[in-house]
């Protein structure tokens, strides 16, 4: 083959949804052992451009070539057989399998009539090795980390035998030490002749280890530039169309009284395996406290217990002195608390319901939106129009179903939603998951108004960055106990990150 | 009025293709059995159409189809799966012929409907059942339901040979006439066909099936819970309770079916050897009215007559009846297997949306 050949090339692709042109003649072009970024807004278009490569949707115009040969893509299957394989966002995998038993699933190995799972397994071992990825091919799923999920969605797609990667923002579900290893483990790929594609919104992913970057911007192609040739501002800028700083403005905290009130609390986990274990913290009027953590800590279950989706064991949660422990999520809600959740699948939305729907999906029951038990949808109506201008959700109509959302709009109307219940504390998990650097700086901007309007925020993330822009006090929480606490503008990411691995040195360390 | 048609429109293409490949299906299935299948699509309909009575009879038939429909439907919606259905049928039939026989005295404005609603109640408290046991333990509907109509059946029996028999039958005695809720008046106009009140409270049901799912705020929390109950639940809404309250509901309408075949048209129960089936068939018609209620109303339209035209089928053209139940499986296939269809009508789909963009 021709080296000069791309290995992908796009040409004039373009794709329309009901009132979007999610792709607008788009074209592009990847080559072998490059690691292609594509950049752009939330609801540029990037999914669904990645989706017609795998054959998930069907372009309406445009054509596309693989190694030079023009090919019509019609289902995944094809795909693969083309060589390409694609980590979703979402894993698809079945909980209770095996690895090795998921990897195959769909294209079984016979031995005679029996399933061989013994050859794959010491293939998948053996690709494992190959490219670092240090996969247990006999571990069940349900064992296993989300990092280590991805890993297993990786497999998948080289025990196909793909060459072309696409990755679609892999890095938003991992935890900072994960990130690292997923960054060695694409090197080790273009490095076995693998060429890979990355949707990313972190800038600083994209500099470190893409060659080239491809900006999008509503649906159409603003740039393709060397990564080399390229910085995070100008990258930015071009994206959105605007300077970003990527440094929120905030003025020092004014703190009141204690709002949050959390008292040697113990949570359960589904297992019956204590995962709080006499937590203590307390969040003030006016603050944001941010929860710095490694993932599995319990911060779910501290999030659950404080919106009364888990069972509290003993312990109190004090409101403005109100006993809220093992409240339900109503009362918990109706007391002035709200909860933007960290997965926005599972509790956020309700994805085929129309954004309408989802925007009064807490308070559905109250007037204006409800009258003598009837629903009044144009109050409804009027009340998702409203947020979708004020934060800016791109979406064709307020009647378009949450599913056809791009990820980071879904985010952002239920950030909408949550701020406006006007509550006396946000509980805000990952926030901006998924986000672009533009609404990432709206949503925190946002979250720090709160603050200044004497809310009380508790700010959980897995980015330290973000906990130590926004916060105006760190607390970290390890094996279910808050075991240190710190000043942002008085830490650093190594502290940080010696006190969430548990290292009492550090966490002895206290700056008064 | 035209969101109702919108909110059918997208679904509506898939299921007339499903049903004209569903009687291609048939078609073919009596080409290779050797009958005729054209004379026999025509006798199925002239045996619907031929005459008053038959076609006053296709409505008898398609009543109970509609609210068994209904019954599934609206479980669906909640993310339920009821397959209790003919269990809340036979308790709904057992519950008005209770009240019919033996409640004596009452004039016919009050006795006949306390039948109709006594159905429609213990329907829905023996649905309720269900949902009570999934709600509180966790307990899978579709085991519950299943052991709930195999009970109904036989309690039914046992309610009827001990407390309502007639002597030497193997039937209870007949309701009390004012129980009844015969339409005489239109029944003789149809030559006796058996016409009740209940087919015009079958379609107001949709009615109110359309309404409370999607204008009330109790149908919004259904919905919530059916689509996603982690995030119902997260929303504040007892997921539990509305599992509970949609069987309840669902279980109303399988037992108001039921009683109007008791008050309507039987007029007595039998004692059964098996159960009726009328549970099951609103399985079908739910999947082919894609649980939307106005579907259900055009789905109930052509499972009854199909069925009741299979008859004129096996008359006209030798083809036995059962047939019919080959083009009602395909039909529910070719809906499920919603792809094949798509893949059908695609070519055409895109043609139009060529056209428009020019
Ligand atoms: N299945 C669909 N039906 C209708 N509209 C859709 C569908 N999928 C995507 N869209 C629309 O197409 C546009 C592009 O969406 P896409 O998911 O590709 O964005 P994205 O660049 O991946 O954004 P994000 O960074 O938020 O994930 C959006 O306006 C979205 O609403
Ligand atoms: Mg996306």
């Amino acid at each position: 083959m021709n080296s000069a050949t791309p290995v992908v090339e796009l040409k004039g692709i373009t794709k329309r949804f009901p009132g979007v042109v999610a792709n607008d003649s788009i074209s592009f072009k990847l080559f072998k052992g490059e690691i292609h970024a594509l950049l752009g807004e939330n609801g540029a278009g990037k999914s669904t451009l990645m989706n017609i490569v795998f054959g998930l949707y069907q372009p309406d115009e445009g054509s596309i070539e693989i190694n030079g040969e023009p090919v019509i893509i019609d289902n995944p299957n094809k795909a693969i057989d083309l060589g390409i394989g694609m980590v979703h966002q979402h894993f698809k995998l079945v909980e209770p399998f095996t690895v090795t038993e998921n990897i195959i699933l769909g294209m079984e190995p016979k031995k005679g009539s029996n399933l061989d799972t013994k050859t794959a397994a010491a293939r998948i071992q053996e690709l494992s090795e190959q490219y670092g990825l240090r996969v247990d091919p006999y571990a069940k799923i349900h064992d296993i980390s989300v990092g280590m999920q991805q890993r297993v969605e990786i497999l998948k797609t080289l025990y196909r035998g793909a060459d072309i990667l696409i990755f679609d923002e892999p890095t938003a579900v991992l935890t900072p030490q994960e990130i690292t290893e997923l960054m060695e483990i694409m090197r080790r790929l273009v490095a076995e002749g693998k060429s890979i594609i990355l949707i990313t919104h972190k800038l600083k992913e994209i500099m470190h280890i893409s060659n080239t970057v491809t900006i999008i911007r509503r649906g159409k192609v603003i740039d393709t530039v060397k990564t080399s040739e390229a910085s995070p501002s100008i990258l930015a800028e071009k994206m959105v169309g605007r300077n970003v700083t990527f440094k929120v403005d905030k003025r020092a905290a004014a703190p009141g009284g204690n709002v949050l009130e959390v008292r040697d609390l113990f949570v359960k986990n589904k297992e019956g395996a204590t995962v709080l274990n006499g937590l203590n913290l307390n969040v003030r009027a006016g603050e944001i406290l941010g929860i710095a953590g490694v993932d599995g800590n319990g911060q779910t279950q501290l999030i659950e217990a404080l919106t009364g989706l888990s069972k509290v064991e003993s312990g109190s949660i004090r409101l403005n002195g109100k006993e809220l422990a093992n409240a339900t999520p109503r009362q918990i809600s109706e007391s002035g608390i709200a909860h933007i959740p960290e997965d926005r699948h599972k509790h956020g939305l309700v994805l085929d319901f129309s954004m309408s729907e989802n925007m009064v999906l807490e308070t559905y029951y109250k007037e204006p939106y409800s009258k003598r038990g009837f629903l009044d949808y144009n109050a409804i109506k009027k009340q998702a129009q409203r947020l979708i201008q004020a934060f800016d959700v791109r979406t064709p109509s307020a009647e378009t179903k949450a599913r056809s959302l791009s990820g980071g709009n879904q985010q952002k109307a239920i950030i909408a939603r949550e701020i406006d219940k006007n509550p006396d504390v946000l509980i805000a998990a990952q926030p901006t998951r998924g986000l672009d650097v533009g609404a990432i700086e709206f949503v925190q901007t946002q979250l720090i108004a709160q603050r200044d309007q004497g809310k009380a925020v508790l700010l959980i993330s897995f980015e330290l960055d973000e906990i130590i822009n926004v916060s105006d006090r760190i607390a970290v929480i390890y094996e279910g106990q808050i075991v240190g606490e710190v000043l942002p503008e008085q830490t650093n990411d190594q502290e940080l990150g010696l006190m969430m691995a548990g290292s009492t040195v550090a966490g002895g360390v206290r700056h008064e | 009025m035209s969101k109702i048609l919108k909110l059918f429109s997208g679904s509506g293409a898939i299921s007339i293709i499903a049903i004209v490949l569903g009687l291609i299906v048939g078609a073919v299935v009596m080409l290779i059995g050797g009958y005729e299948p054209l004379l026999a699509y025509k006798s199925l309909f002239s045996q619907v159409f031929g005459n008053t009575y038959d076609f006053g009879e296709t409505l008898r038939e398609i009543t109970p189809l509609i609210l068994t429909g209904f019954a599934f439907a609206f479980a669906a919606r909640a993310g339920l799966f009821n397959i209790g259905g003919e269990g809340q049928f036979i308790v709904g039939m057992t519950a008005a012929s209770v009240i019919g026989i033996k409640v004596h005295g009452l004039p016919i404005y009050i006795h006949a409907p306390l039948a109709v609603i006594a159905g429609g109640l213990f329907g829905g408290i023996w649905a309720a059942l269900v949902g009570y046991l999934k709600a509180k333990r966790g307990v899978n509907e579709v085991i519950t339901s299943i052991m709930l109509n195999w009970i109904a059946l036989y309690l039914a029996n046992f309610i009827v040979r001990h407390f309502l028999l007639m002597e030497g039958k193997q039937r209870s005695e007949d309701i009390l006439p004012t129980a009844s809720v015969s339409f005489p008046w239109l029944s003789d106009l149809m030559d006796s066909a058996r016409i009740h009140w209940g087919m015009l409270i079958a379609v107001l049901c949709s009615v109110f099936f359309y309404y409370f799912m999607w204008k009330t705020k109790q149908g919004f929390e259904l919905r919530a819970v059916g689509n996603n109950p982690n995030a119902a639940q997260y929303a504040g809404m007892n997921v539990g309770r509305n599992v509970v309250k949609a069987m309840f509901i669902s279980g109303i309408f399988a037992g108001l079916a039921g009683a109007f075949q008791i008050l309507g048209v039987f007029h007595y129960q039998s004692i059964m050897s098996g159960s009726p089936g009328t549970g099951f068939d609103g399985i079908a018609v739910g999947l082919i009215g894609m649980n939307n209620p106005f579907g259900i109303l055009l789905g109930a339209l052509l499972f009854g007559t199909l069925t009741y035209g299979s008859a004129g089928m096996s008359f006209g053209a030798g083809v036995p009846p059962e047939l019919i139940r080959i083009v009602i499986g395909s039909i529910i296939f070719f809906i499920a297997a919603q792809g094949i269809v798509r893949g059908i009508i695609k070519p055409f789909y895109f043609k139009r949306k060529k056209e428009k963009v020019l």
